[in-house]
């Protein structure tokens, strides 16, 4: 039902049941918010978007109360105003004066409403201690002093993640956000998927900065600065840099990682493709074999880390490497070998749109080694901090190849950005495994979409294929249980702990829209559908790969080692 | 003993059907002998409860004991509740077969024998007694008063206290032959769930936790809300610095309330209750769990009571402790195991609340109020009270006045009656300053607007509020500042840290408060005009966060604060422009002088000061840095020849 309702003496149209901050929003009416979150319960904690109601007695929260019939709503008057600049003062009054050395300068949601409520002088003073700072966890650091306690991140760990690692502690003016127990956040069960990171409308939770390390072996002698960018990055970079979602700067970002000071840019998809391959065949053999188990993705470091951690039968994980892993040995075998140099002299830099990647290089099985696998992770954010820093123009760079050997891959390999490419993408080649023929249509429209669980059925010759798609870890454990009861059986399931993939993963840009997500899924199937190479066993590289490159490899390095993890129960604070 | 509380429980169902009476002779003088009419032995009482325990009575009850078996005296020692008159405890009554029942005052252990050796002959000891209790059935005392002729009863009504100090809270049958759980009995079996919402909607009850919202209207809501599950919840969770109404209650009469909150869950539909208790009222919880044991023996709460179909279960939820838990959406986030954490109302929680389903909350004096409702009629609750406020009301009555404890009044007396009348004025006949009406979320009332009725309309009228029944006497001798301060740094402490002006707003005001109550650390003139500026933000301040904030706890948090700041306003100005406490309370703002002349440099003072703010040599006048002294007292209080002197 709509009815008129009449905001600052204009009548607007309002749906039954609807909060009056969204009928604000659709009319176009500004009400600043701090703790809102579209589609989260609201908790009415920042007080920010009270709005005047005639005949109430108090002022009332837009967005927790539902719009009636009878309201005459006032958003912007003296009253309201005041008491918005107030209570942004009181914010402040605890809040360090430190906007010019914070990494959230320009871009912090309490900074941008301190300037549009004309605050232009520090009133009150809260005389506490600085809290301590939490820089313990390996993909994620909190400060609790720039904290202004609005509980999105609360929500988003619980309501989206569903993982539940944060809460609020103590009372008054010492409360504070931190995982149980009031333990540090590496004790905890965080699974550094980012996405509080990506919500917090200030400094006080952001990813771990791995741009000194990188600065450090710039131009260094004896050193090569090599990085890796995954399939996510060259997609939203530019969004950085004000391009609209949607649109692959691949070739800008090679030219703008070089004037940094790599030496070499390699594509990640590459090792996508041999990711791809490994894990078809041990399907395919399963299949082959009638084996009923099912054999569950790694390739998402936040879900192994979940999976870690509680009651999952690791045996079931599958025990190839994440393509971010895969490529970081060849880099430091093959390339090392092609150039001649030792693996320790080699920088190797990981460009992910995940916070989590930076847990999974530090790992014991990728670290303890004579070298790192991966000695540093940089966010979509963090490169275009140092691209920014470098003194790089980004739209105005030249596009550029990857680099040898590691440039030329399938366009499935790709896919692996977005919830269910995993799936597709692998699902392709284990068709191809079972029936020894190439499909035409190479679409599975069934493992797209944003939904929670995917599911698809397909036939091979006299084979079933059956596979599903987890997207976003909070649903892991409907299909958990459907497996558990035997409903159902999967060969395969893939699972991305951040809903929608990797390009909503909590290294990307910070403002990501339900749009943008969608545009950059557009471009990734889009560009799959112009390829043609489309499957990653027809990858040149691949065959390649298992022809010639792989002999020669195996004078430095093993087969298992290039290719193969493990996993171990890890205990945490729940 | 033991077989009357077989036939009782035997012949439980008869005794409650026919509303208390008894046909049975048998029965009927078994009851009569619970409600103390007869008696073979002398009866002695004792007021345990956590009043009573901090005066000594444990020490008492030892001593009664003692007394009893050395002298080999028949006499049966019975632990009650607290009679609610906190300033005389430890009470104890003794009632000798014939007689009325005689209550004696301030009984420590070593009065015991010469009391018990004076009434066992027959004699009172005359500077003991309170008071001697009417019955009819038994002959008075003479030249004793009755307890009614006494100031702090004589204004009183005590239909809620009545048992209160004078039955076994541990012992159902007492409670069972003074009337108790007919009401119960008589609900479920004669009247269908909405007669009963019906009744109370009729007696007008109000919720009395301090908003004072309908309790019928409230169990209708629930009532009709369609849901698969309903609950009610009691909230005991009674936690004001000042509030002690409740806990008077629960241990003195625990079964009075299981029978309200029993009434409440058959009318509202609820098969499940819960009361949120403070787990440090240690006393409380385990009279109430016995309570509901006892009852559930007697087939009163569980599976199909009375073979009506009603299913009832009371669960005791101890509370951690947060003054924010009393809040309604709080205590049930905490009931359903998560942070007490209020959020935002609509919807109410009598639409959705515990577990997403219906429940109404009420307060642990609203519930005790049901019982005599059905069983009297609302006709008869309506009959005191005002126009818009019906029946009695529980306040606590503490601070500087002659008589403390807990009161109950008929609704519309005025607020001068319960402190000079039932409270008999001030202390040490000090002169009066103000009533804090409400603790640390109430109001503080000056003298003159003290002529204002108990009402909740007026009240609210003039900008007061009920609150939680806490009423505070502070006379002259206390700092107005000083006691804002401490509440604003309870509320602020207190603060969930959910909403922002609650968290930041009254750790700001606190902080101001605090600043206005000190010397200036530098004296630098910045700092007094930051001190300045503070103290011009105090109301508007005030204003946003009444305005603004989430739950009750912030809304009210500015309350003494706006209150003290219009009715003692120059007592603010007194301490930021004079920098004086006139009262020296505010240590910080105290200065000290050594008078040379009194001084004979014993050196004492220079040894003690913490600051080392004392210079001098011994046998010579010492001397004060005033910038050092930060006005702790310790040399006033330490110097035996009245030398240091406050300025």
């Amino acid at each position: 039902m709509i009815y008129d309702i009449e905001v600052n003496n204009r009548k607007i149209k309002a749906y039954r049941g609807e909060t009056i901050l969204s009928a604000l929003q659709r009319n176009g009416i500004i009400v600043p918010t701090l703790c809102f979150m579209k589609d989260l319960s609201p908790t009415g904690a920042c007080r920010m978007c009270v709005v005047e109601v005639e005949g109430e007695k108090n002022l009332v929260t837009a967005c927790s109360h539902t719009v009636e019939e009878w309201m005459k709503i006032y958003t912007h008057s003296l009253k309201v105003i005041n008491t918005r600049k107030l209570i942004i003062e009181m914010l402040l009054a605890s809040h360090p004066d430190e906007c010019l050395y914070c990494i959230r300068n320009t871009n912090c949601e309490l900074q941008k409403y301190t300037a549009e409520l004309n605050v232009s002088e520090r009133r009150f003073n809260n005389f506490s201690e600085r809290k301590k700072n939490d820089v313990s966890g390996a993909g994620i650091s909190y400060e609790p002093s720039k904290c202004i306690l609005c509980g999105r991140c609360v929500r988003v760990c619980d309501e989206i993640q569903g993982v539940n690692t944060i809460d609020f502690i103590k009372r008054g003016i010492s409360t504070i956000i931190n995982p149980s127990f009031s333990k540090s956040i590496s004790n905890s069960n965080c699974i550094y998927c980012g996405q509080c990171v990506r919500v917090c409308p200030t400094a006080a939770l952001t990813g771990k900065n791995h741009i000194p390390y990188v600065l450090k072996n710039v131009h260094k002698q004896n050193t090569k600065l090599v990085a890796q960018c995954s399939p996510a990055v060259a997609i939203s970079i530019a969004e950085e840099f004000g391009v609209k979602a949607g649109k692959d700067f691949s070739g800008q970002m090679v030219t703008a990682l070089k004037k940094c000071g790599f030496d070499a840019v390699f594509d990640t998809s590459v090792s996508i493709d041999l990711h791809i391959y490994e894990t078809a065949k041990i399907i395919a053999e399963k299949i082959k074999n009638n084996d009923k188990t099912t054999l569950f993705s790694s390739s998402c470091p936040a879900w192994v880390k979940y999976a870690e951690q509680s009651d999952f039968d690791l045996s079931r994980l599958s025990i190839i490497k994440s393509p971010q892993q895969i490529m970081a040995t060849l880099i430091k075998t093959l390339y090392a070998q092609n150039v001649n140099i030792k693996p320790e002299n080699i920088f190797s830099v990981s460009i992910s749109p995940c916070l989590a990647k930076k847990y999974e290089a530090q790992r014991e099985e990728h670290s303890q080694n004579i070298y790192n696998e991966v000695d540093a992770v940089l966010s979509v954010r963090e490169l275009a901090r140092l691209i920014k820093l470098s003194g790089i123009d980004f739209l105005k760079c030249e596009p550029a190849p990857f680099d040898e050997p590691f440039n030329i891959r399938s366009s499935a390999s790709n896919l692996y950005a977005v919830s269910g490419g995993e799936a597709e993408s692998i699902l392709r080649t284990v068709i191809f495994m079972l029936t020894g023929k190439e499909t035409k249509d190479n679409t599975y429209t069934k493992l797209r979409g944003f939904k929670d669980i995917k599911e698809i059925s397909v036939k091979a010759g006299i084979y079933d294929i059956n596979f599903a798609v987890v997207n976003g870890i909070k649903n892991i454990h409907k299909l958990l249980d459907e497996i558990k009861t035997c409903k159902r059986h999967y060969d395969f399931v893939e699972i991305m702990s951040c809903s929608g993939g990797c390009i909503n993963g909590g290294g990307q840009p910070l403002k990501t829209s339900v749009e943008d997500l969608k545009l950059r899924t557009k471009i990734i199937y889009e560009n799959d559908k112009k390829d043609v190479i489309n499957k990653a066993h027809k990858s040149p590289f691949v065959n390649d790969f298992y022809n010639d490159t792989l002999n020669r490899l195996q004078l430095v390095t093993s087969f298992d080692e290039l290719f193969k993890t493990s996993y171990k129960y890890k205990k945490v604070l729940n | 003993m033991s077989s009357i509380e077989n036939d009782i429980k035997i012949n439980i169902k008869n005794i409650l059907k026919n509303s208390g009476e008894c046909s049975n002779k048998e029965i009927a003088d078994k009851l009569s002998y619970l409600k103390r009419e007869s008696i073979p032995n002398a009866v002695i009482t004792i007021g345990i409860g956590s009043s009573s325990i901090i005066a000594g009575a444990v020490d008492t009850l030892n001593a009664i004991k003692n007394y009893i078996s050395t002298k080999n005296i028949k006499a049966d020692v019975i632990e009650t509740g607290n009679l609610g008159f906190c300033s005389e405890e430890p009470v104890i009554g003794v009632q000798l077969p014939g007689k009325n029942l005689v209550l004696f005052k301030r009984v420590d252990a070593k009065s015991v024998e010469f009391i018990f050796d004076a009434i066992f002959s027959n004699d009172i000891i005359s500077n003991k007694v309170l008071c001697q209790v009417h019955n009819s059935l038994h002959h008075p005392w003479e030249d004793i008063p009755y307890m009614e002729d006494l100031p702090f009863f004589a204004l009183q009504r005590r239909n809620l206290l009545r048992n209160c100090g004078f039955i076994n809270p541990e012992s159902i049958y007492e409670y069972i032959a003074r009337g108790g759980y007919k009401s119960f009995v008589k609900s479920i079996i004669n009247y269908p769930c909405t007669k009963v919402c019906e009744i109370i909607e009729e007696s007008e009850l109000r919720g009395r936790g301090g908003s004072g919202f309908l309790t019928g209207l409230k169990w209708k809501i629930a009532l009709t809300s369609e849901a698969n599950n309903k609950f009610v919840i009691c909230n005991a969770d009674e936690s004001d610095p000042g509030a002690f109404t409740n806990i008077i209650l629960l241990e003195g009469d625990p079964h009075r309330l299981i029978e309200g909150i029993a009434i409440a869950s058959y009318a509202t539909g609820a098969d499940k209750a819960y009361i949120y208790i403070r787990s440090r009222h240690n006393l409380a919880y385990q009279r109430l769990n016995k309570a509901i044991q006892d009852a559930k023996e007697l087939g009163l709460l569980g599976y199909d009571i009375f073979n009506s179909g009603v299913n009832i279960n009371i669960i005791i939820k101890q509370s951690p402790g947060a003054y924010v838990c009393g809040e309604e959406t709080a205590l049930i986030a905490s009931l359903e195991g998560k942070r007490g954490m209020p959020v935002t109302r609509p919807p109410y929680p009598a639409v959705k609340g515990f577990n997403g389903m219906p429940t109404v909350i009420n307060n642990v004096e609203t519930l005790a109020n049901i019982p005599d409702i059905i069983d009297k009629g609302p006709a008869w609750f309506k009959n005191s009270g005002t126009f818009s406020s019906k029946g009695t009301k529980l306040f606590s009555l503490g601070g500087k006045v002659k008589n403390c404890g807990v009161v109950e009044v008929p609704m519309g007396i005025s607020l001068k009656d319960i402190v000079f009348k039932i409270g008999e004025g001030v202390k040490d006949d000090n002169k009066f300053k103000a009533l804090l009406i409400g603790g640390p979320s109430g109001y503080f009332v000056p003298e003159h607007k003290l002529n204002i009725e108990i009402d909740y309309e007026k009240l609210r009228d003039e900008g007061f509020s009920i609150g939680t029944g806490g009423l505070v006497v502070i006379d002259e001798s206390g700092c107005i500042v000083e006691i804002t301060k401490f509440f604003m740094e309870f509320t602020a402490r207190e603060s969930c840290g959910k909403c922002i002006p609650c968290r930041e707003g009254t750790k700001i005001m606190s902080d101001i408060l605090h600043s206005v109550t000190r010397k200036p650390v530098n004296g630098s003139g910045h700092e007094t005009l930051e001190r300045f500026k503070g103290v011009m933000q105090l109301e508007g301040l005030a204003d946003v966060i009444k305005n603004t904030a989430l739950c009750g706890l912030g809304k009210n948090a500015a309350n003494p604060l706006v209150s003290s700041m219009k009715w003692f306003k120059e007592e603010y100005e007194e301490h930021i422009f004079d920098r004086k406490c006139y009262v020296n309370v505010c240590k910080q703002l105290r200065c000290f002088k050594i008078d040379a002349e009194n001084c004979n440099g014993c050196n004492i003072c220079f040894q003690k000061c913490p600051e080392k703010a004392i210079i001098g040599t011994v046998l010579q006048p010492h001397f004060i840095i005033s910038n050092k002294c930060t006005g702790c007292g310790i040399c006033y209080d330490n110097c035996k020849f009245s030398a240091i002197v406050v300025v």
